[in-house]
């Protein structure tokens, strides 16, 4: 995906693609009374034990996963229990427990069913020697392999069972497809599910913390007699830009530091909204370094068009806010919290301690929402610097406020492009520059050559077919931290290329749907767009005031269209219907995709309304929900989902649906008052 | 003295000194009640909902001495309600959860309303819910399964 061969994501891309490779060992029996299928699925005289290969924040891949487990091995989805895995980077080699980019699924599907595959081959293999009958007169059902009237239970053959290198994957399915609740709600609804936030040990402390709100500052003083006079408060650890406040409980640790009122050391204040904004516009004047150069766009001949494009800054105000028990012994570290990236937050974790990483140990949770922001580590090194400093344990808890403005933010974006339109109406030549931060920059270091290759996404490969296309990335940096946000790439691009191609719809006097179908060869794309289309009545009339518009993505796997129909009153913009067609390729629980599309639809409208951090004086000027809206049930949209049957591999679903709405909602607008959207938040 | 403080019917003794802290501190860091959830500190997200006297409070707001001498249902003890057992049965049937963590005060909020105005409308459950935020965008199935428990009521 990434230019350079290096990206945390390019990497599990790999491990998809070798698949059968990562199922261990060819012939492995009993271990401790358990038949291991590969490092995550046993058999037990129990049942089926999973050890979730990625890590749950909601997006339901504890029970699509069991899905697929339970449909090889013949079990009822409740006879797979799941446990949550410590970080462990060479257990689970080559996939790593990094969740992101929405490969909960499609990175481990073959991989998970190919191995349970295995277990069950195995597993009637066994039995039919035992019988000696043909195995292909045993099928595995209901934890028994079944053959006539003979039964043998799962568990009594694990002793016998020897896997085979590779099985059919089952043909004739009875969970995969099937609208499947999800098997984690309950302990949910009853308050008994334990976040990372959550989790108490015997003799710990609680902390906060407060870090210098301006990038590059560093602590300059506090009241550390007051702070400490304050009761419950225990202890002030101090750092170069931070000051830890450990209490007895969390209310103190914050009255402690409010009493301690801490003063900074502003540092050079670099960091200014304006000023961030006309570097990315001087960046769109440079060449920028080339992502895809098809055909040449100096050759193309008719009407000239160009249309600029902003996108900000975005925290990711997940609904639990940072937070990471930790517990430094001599020579040992034990951690908790919740992360999308457990084997690296361990890792992190030993660097920063200068110790091994079989010396610490990561306990990972369910998190109350990543949408990427615990694919970062900071908050794990930050407990570190803590935990170094006291003997006890101590549990490290963002406030709301430090959560907001120590984001580590969607970049802020500026896109141009300009294209040649032929006589018809029809772009020919198509010049896409992309200026912003670039994440994978950071994290490839003198490997990185200039282009950003999730940043790209959606722009290289839009549905459209133009003769003459380019794409350029020129990478601005400022200090502010960047990093991952629901739908990457593709988000940002989608709102870019689907907005500017309603604007060469509306130029060329034609309906922006047959427009795209026109210039549409993919059949996927088509379909999902013209079905979303048909559901949503396209083209009906409506009030005034009211318009619909349209946007279509292809990324990850997943093709999906979104129709969304506005209202523009009195200087509001609100969305009152959303329709989604998405072809996913094979839907294993339409459930839990029609979640993620409704997840994605609410998530992807509060950013397009609502969402925008600002910099001003070196610092984030947002802090809590009241200046970082996000979309409350009174202005949720109704919103249909509309899933297209196939058979291809699954693709993501984490993220697509997130990054079609704003788009949708642009083109809406446009369509109810004439204005047209180039910038988010919309703003009418 | 310390203070008492009932939870779920169950008394719980209270150092003096925390009378001015958050119930949600004290449930959370003092009792080890970590149903109720911590998300914004200022009244804006409804996580840390209970219920005191059948209707819902911020914990986040509310200090310890403001409930003395009441009983407060938390997360933990709602589906001792019937209200509450319905909507914790809704919940499940139309699948509302996602990551999870808003939901004990969804659910909170849900019952408070239903105690007040057993059939609600569109509108009015809007209106009734819209205190509480949902950063997994599980609105649409929770209007759904309101409306749900609320016709499974006699």
């Amino acid at each position: 995906m990434s230019e350079g061969g290096f990206s945390r994501r390019g990497v599990l891309q790999g491990a998809a693609a070798v698949g059968a490779a990562l199922v261990v060992p060819v012939a492995r029996g009993s271990v401790g009374g358990a038949l291991a299928a590969n490092a995550y699925i046993s058999i037990t005289a129990m049942g089926v034990e999973l050890a979730l290969p990625k890590t749950e924040m909601g997006q339901g891949v504890i029970t699509s996963l069991s899905m697929l487990v339970a449909e090889e091995l013949g079990v009822a989805l409740n006879k797979v229990r799941v446990s949550i895995p410590d970080g462990d980077a060479p257990r689970f080699a080559p996939i790593t427990q990094e969740t992101g980019g929405s490969t909960s699924i499609r990175e481990v599907y073959k991989p998970m069913r190919q191995a349970a595959a295995r277990a069950r081959v195995g597993l009637i293999e066994a039995a039919a020697r035992q019988w000696g009958v043909p195995p292909g007169q045993c099928d595995l059902v209901d934890g028994m392999v079944v053959a006539g009237k003979r039964r043998l239970a799962m568990g009594d053959l694990i002793a016998s069972a020897v896997l085979p290198r590779e099985a059919p994957m089952r043909q004739n399915l009875r969970l995969i497809g099937r609208p499947t609740p999800r098997i984690d709600a309950r302990p949910k609804i009853t308050g008994a599910m334990q976040f990372g936030i959550d989790f108490r040990l015997p003799g710990m402390k609680v902390a906060t913390l407060a870090q210098c709100p301006i990038y590059g500052g560093m602590l300059a003083g506090l009241d550390e007699k007051a702070a400490l006079a304050t009761p419950g408060v225990v202890k002030l650890v101090k750092g170069r830009d931070v000051v830890f406040v450990v209490a007895d409980h969390y209310w103190a640790a914050l009255q402690g530091y409010v009493a301690a009122n801490v003063q900074w050391a502003p540092g050079p204040k670099t960091a200014d909204q304006g000023a961030i904004v006309a570097d990315l516009d001087a960046a769109l004047a440079q060449p920028g370094h080339s992502a895809k150069a098809q055909g040449d766009l100096n050759a193309a001949r008719g009407r000239e068009f160009s249309a600029t494009y902003h996108q900000p800054f975005l925290a990711h105000a997940a609904m639990e806010p940072l937070a990471c028990t930790i517990h430094v012994t001599d020579g040992a570290c034990e951690i908790w919290s919740g992360s999308q990236v457990p084997a690296q937050a361990r890792a992190d974790a030993a660097k920063a301690l200068g110790l091994g990483e079989d010396k610490v140990t990561f306990h990972n949770f369910q998190m109350g929402g990543g949408f990427g922001r615990r694919l970062e580590t900071d908050m794990v090194l930050r407990a570190v610097e803590l935990g170094r400093a006291v003997p006890y344990p101590v549990k490290l808890v963002w406030s709301r406020e430090e959560d907001v403005q120590h984001d580590m933010f969607r970049p802020a974006y500026a896109d141009r492009i300009s294209a040649v339109i032929d006589d018809k109406g029809r772009p020919i030549a198509w010049e896409h520059r992309i200026a912003g931060s670039s994440i994978m920059a950071r994290l490839m270091g003198d490997g990185f050559k200039g282009v950003d290759g999730d940043a790209i996404e959606g722009a290289v490969e839009m549905p459209y077919a133009v003769a003459a296309h380019h794409v350029t990335f020129q990478q601005v940096e400022s200090a502010v931290p960047t990093s991952w946000w629901r739908g990457v790439g593709g988000l940002r691009s989608c709102f870019v290329v689907e907005s500017f191609i309603d604007e060469l719809a509306h130029g060329a006097g034609a309906d922006p749907l047959a427009y795209r179908l026109a210039l549409m060869e993919d059949a996927r794309s088509r379909a999902v767009l013209s079905r979303a289309a048909k559901e949503a009545g396209w083209g009906r009339a409506l009030p005034s005031g009211q318009g619909m518009g349209m946007a279509v993505l292809k990324l990850w796997g997943t093709h999906i269209a979104a129709v969304v129909e506005a209202k523009v009153a009195e200087g509001q913009i609100s969305a009152v219907r959303v329709t989604i067609a998405v072809d996913c390729g094979l839907a294993i629980n339409p459930l839990g995709i029609e979640a993620q599309v409704e997840s994605g639809v609410i998530f992807g409208l509060s950013a397009a309304l609502y969402g925008e951090i600002t910099m001003k004086d070196g610092a984030a000027q947002q802090s809590n929900y009241h200046d970082f809206r996000i979309l409350r049930m009174n202005e949720a949209p109704r919103i249909a989902t509309h899933i297209i049957a196939s058979q291809a591999d699954p693709g993501g679903m984490g993220e697509p649906p997130c990054a079609v709405v704003a788009p949708a909602l642009a083109n809406a607008v446009f369509a109810a008052s004439g204005q047209r959207m180039r910038k988010l938040p919309l703003v009418v | 003295m310390p203070i008492i403080l009932s939870v779920n019917g169950q008394k719980h003794s209270i150092d003096n000194a925390a009378a001015d802290v958050p119930l949600l501190w004290v449930l959370r860091d003092m009792v080890g009640m970590t149903g109720t959830k911590f998300g914004c500190g200022v009244g804006l997200c409804g996580a840390c909902g209970v219920l005191i006297g059948g209707q819902r409070f911020f914990s986040c707001q509310t200090p310890l001495r403001a409930v003395i001498g009441r009983d407060v249902t938390t997360i933990e003890g709602l589906g001792e309600d019937p209200h509450g057992a319905a909507l914790q049965q809704a919940w499940e049937e139309v699948d509302v959860v996602q990551c999870g963590y808003c939901q004990p005060g969804q659910l909170i909020v849900a019952c408070a309303l239903l105690k007040a105005n057993p059939r609600p409308d569109d509108a009015a459950i809007d209106e009734g819910m819209s205190g509480n935020l949902c950063r997994c965008g599980t609105y649409p199935r929770i209007r759904k399964a309101v409306k749900l428990a609320a016709g499974g009521m006699k």
